[in-house]
């Protein structure tokens, strides 16, 4: 569990627990790197994830408040999670504002439930990447950015939605439970939480990559190349390669 | 289900194969690469012992970070500098052609890819950058895409994406004096909202639209993403192809023009084409629109009052509220008469030659109001020589606004280009989100580049049709 205070570097580590198969991001570790040609990746199923939860209310977050462009002048996505909501948590000298993800409660949080149209504006990666680097396993919300959520999928990050007072209940319940657990069935598409079981919605496509474990589709589609090249001599515009 | 679309027809053309989890793998015919989502990805291939599959379909610019002051080297950002230098390491290990700041060929990402001649109809285009429909005015299915898609792309040439729904947006009508294509796709945002586009490709169709140059065409698909549509296109037709057969493309490899027409031709929507959504706009209605709160959405005709919060539907009202307080706008006012301090005339959207020709004739002769700070960044290197040579250069500089060199400079805030404390600007750009030109404080009043340069002339939001001359487009 992630006990140093923030923003720091140990913010990198995360916390949650995908289940059955063991999380791409167990404490403190670095995923493994893939130096085998990409043929025998081993990529997790993400059928379950359990956590505490954390709050971000409003509708239209963008992902230049979830992570501002100044930030992104790196090239590696290393060190990005203590950048998450950067301006909406610190003022000009970096003092703490009011901001759930600053409150201690919520330091070990692992499950973001969020409202509409989260994550809209720009395609930067950066922003989930920011996320996951501070601690976030899966996001629940009433709707989320086509890119935003395509984005969190590559990372193995379930987006999964739920209405308008399904989520606003929630948010309730962890502002209530801070240490509750939160367990997300991607599978079964249900919700669990107190005494409480929700019904939830995960888009059919992210469901089977998550379940199965082909989120990570570079050599799933590398493995088809015979048929690429069959599609790309096919097209008028494309030289043989 | 739509059927006989061309995002149908060339989405079939494209498809490799469908893959276990129910995505369709696509075939890439352009992948478009900058200096800020693509380092990540370069480091992933590396981790994974894979090269680039096609760098011959590939070509790298930089835009995002490039001063557009002093461009000398090393950039006297270190940060700027270190994307730069990774950059250039990255492409030429891979072997990818690169519009870097010498070859006179560099600019946004978005401006420099149909200059070249590379985007055509009937492509499948892709870059680390959600303003990649822009390139849907030429007919192609064009999108943005994440870091760990970039690696996707760059080891197969190809990408998983699930298949959408189409809405036509038909545009009837003619634009009235002043208004331009930008109105057009801040009404559209405005009326459908920022996520009405989710789970949709936009279509856009009408007189209006088929009116419009490529230029014009650009902005309104560049910002289908603002509304929440992943890409927006235009069917091709003759304006296509005159832009087309003038690149340097076509001019380079002669008898490419006339082979590839048939194809272009072959995935124009039928006319029977259906559509899952039809939405229609009258253009004649339409005035200048300008942004009043902090999302793309947040839109009102320059002569309407400010909706009240409690008028909106009910899940955008506390954004409303919100957005009024960080703007100080009062609802009922109008924009006109809204204080400015800088006029940002630049970006993806608008900065283009035909954008800085209506601009400039708006400013010819005038001066740029003492409280204003002004600024032009053309898109690219190209139009800024083009500007140059026809002397827009020396309007804008004899009016008072800064003339700098092409990049994405004040639309995001990358690099020094950046407003100050709680400052306002009317910006041509695209986004006017808390903290997008750099200050978390500022102020962005989104609006077409004529109603830029009129706001800069009286130092606040100004009804360019109230003033002496008025460009048609």
């Amino acid at each position: 569990m992630r006990s140093e205070d923030e923003p720091s570097e140990s913010s990198e580590a995360s916390h949650g627990t995908a289940e059955p198969s063991p999380s791409p991001r167990e404490d403190g570790e670095e995923r493994p790197v893939r130096a085998d040609g990409g043929d025998d990746i081993d990529i997790p199923s993400v059928e379950a994830v359990s956590g505490t939860g954390i709050p971000i209310r409003g509708n239209d977050i963008d992902t230049d408040q979830i992570i501002p462009a100044r930030f992104m002048k790196v090239v590696t996505f290393d060190g990005l999670g203590e950048f998450a909501f950067f301006d909406l948590r610190f003022d000009d000298d970096d003092n703490p504002k009011d901001h759930p993800m600053n409150e201690d409660r919520y330091q070990d949080a692992s499950v973001m439930v969020v409202n509409s149209n989260f994550g809209c504006g720009s395609s930067r990666e950066h922003a989930p990447q920011a996320l996951m680097r501070w601690g976030i396993d899966a996001l629940i919300g009433e709707s989320f950015a086509e890119i935003f959520a395509g984005n969190c999928l590559a990372l193995g990050i379930p987006t999964v939605t739920a209405d308008t007072e399904t989520i606003e209940g929630l948010q309730q319940w962890v502002e209530d439970n801070p240490d509750g657990d939160i367990d997300i069935d991607v599978a079964e598409e249900t919700v669990r939480y107190g005494d409480t079981e929700v019904d939830v919605t995960v888009d059919e496509g992210q469901r089977k990559a998550l379940v199965d474990g082909i989120w990570d589709t570079t050599a799933l589609m590398k493995s088809n190349e015979q048929a690429i090249a069959d599609t790309a001599a096919e097209l008028p515009y494309v030289e043989q390669a | 289900m739509s059927s006989g679309t061309l995002y149908d027809k060339v989405w079939e053309k494209h498809k490799v194969t469908t893959l276990p989890n129910g995505a369709d793998q696509l075939f890439v015919g352009l992948h478009l690469i900058h200096e800020v989502t693509s380092p990540q990805a370069f480091g992933m291939l590396r981790e994974r012992d894979i090269d680039v599959a096609r760098p011959d379909l590939t070509l790298a610019t930089v835009d995002h970070i490039v001063p557009t002051a002093d461009q000398s080297r090393p950039y006297s950002d270190d940060a700027a500098e270190e994307m730069m230098a990774e950059l250039e390491e990255n492409v030429r290990d891979a072997d990818i052609d690169f519009l870097d700041p010498t070859t006179g060929e560099q600019g946004i990402v978005h401006v420099v890819g149909p200059e070249q001649g590379l985007t055509q109809p009937g492509k499948t285009i892709v870059c680390g950058d959600s303003h990649t429909s822009t390139h849907g005015a030429f007919g192609a299915l064009a999108f943005g895409i994440g870091t760990s898609q970039i690696r996707d792309v760059l080891a197969t040439q190809t990408i998983a994406m699930d298949k959408q729904k189409v809405r036509k947006i038909q545009v009837d009508g003619e634009l009235q004096e002043g208004v331009e294509a930008k109105d057009i796709i801040l009404e559209i945002i405005r009326r459908l909202g920022t996520e009405g586009g989710v789970g949709y490709v936009y279509e856009y169709a009408g007189e209006a639209i088929e009116d419009l140059g490529m230029e014009g065409r650009m902005s309104i698909c560049n910002m289908s993403i603002e509304g929440g549509a992943r890409a927006g296109y235009v069917n091709p037709d003759e304006t296509t192809y005159e832009w087309l057969e003038e690149t340097d493309y076509f001019q380079e490899n002669p008898g490419e023009f006339e082979r590839l027409k048939p194809y272009w031709e072959s995935i124009r929507s039928d006319d029977d084409a259906e559509y899952d959504d039809v939405v229609t706009i009258d253009a004649n209605e339409l005035e200048p629109v300008v942004t009043w709160g902090t999302t793309p959405g947040q839109g009102v005709g320059i002569t309407d009052p400010i909706p009240e919060p409690d008028t909106l539907p009910e899940d955008k009202q506390d954004t409303a509220r919100r957005a009024q307080e960080h703007m100080r706008v009062e609802p009922g006012d109008t924009m006109e008469g809204y204080d400015i301090d800088v006029a940002f005339l630049g970006s993806c959207t608008n900065a283009r030659l035909p954008d800085l020709r209506r601009a400039a004739r708006i400013v010819e002769g005038r001066e740029v109001h003492d409280d204003v700070r002004a600024m032009v960044v053309p898109g690219s290197q190209r139009v800024q020589n083009t500007a140059e040579e026809e002397g827009l250069k020396d309007i804008f500089e004899e009016a008072g606004f800064d003339w700098r060199n092409a990049g994405c400079s004040m639309c995001l805030g990358m690099n020094e280009d950046q407003l100050e404390g709680d400052e306002a600007c009317a910006s041509s750009s695209n986004r006017n989100f808390i903290g997008r030109q750099g200050s978390k404080d500022g102020r962005t009043v989104l609006m077409n580049p004529q109603m830029v340069a009129a706001a800069a002339i009286s130092g606040e939001v100004t009804d360019v049709r109230e003033l002496e001359e008025v460009v048609s487009v």
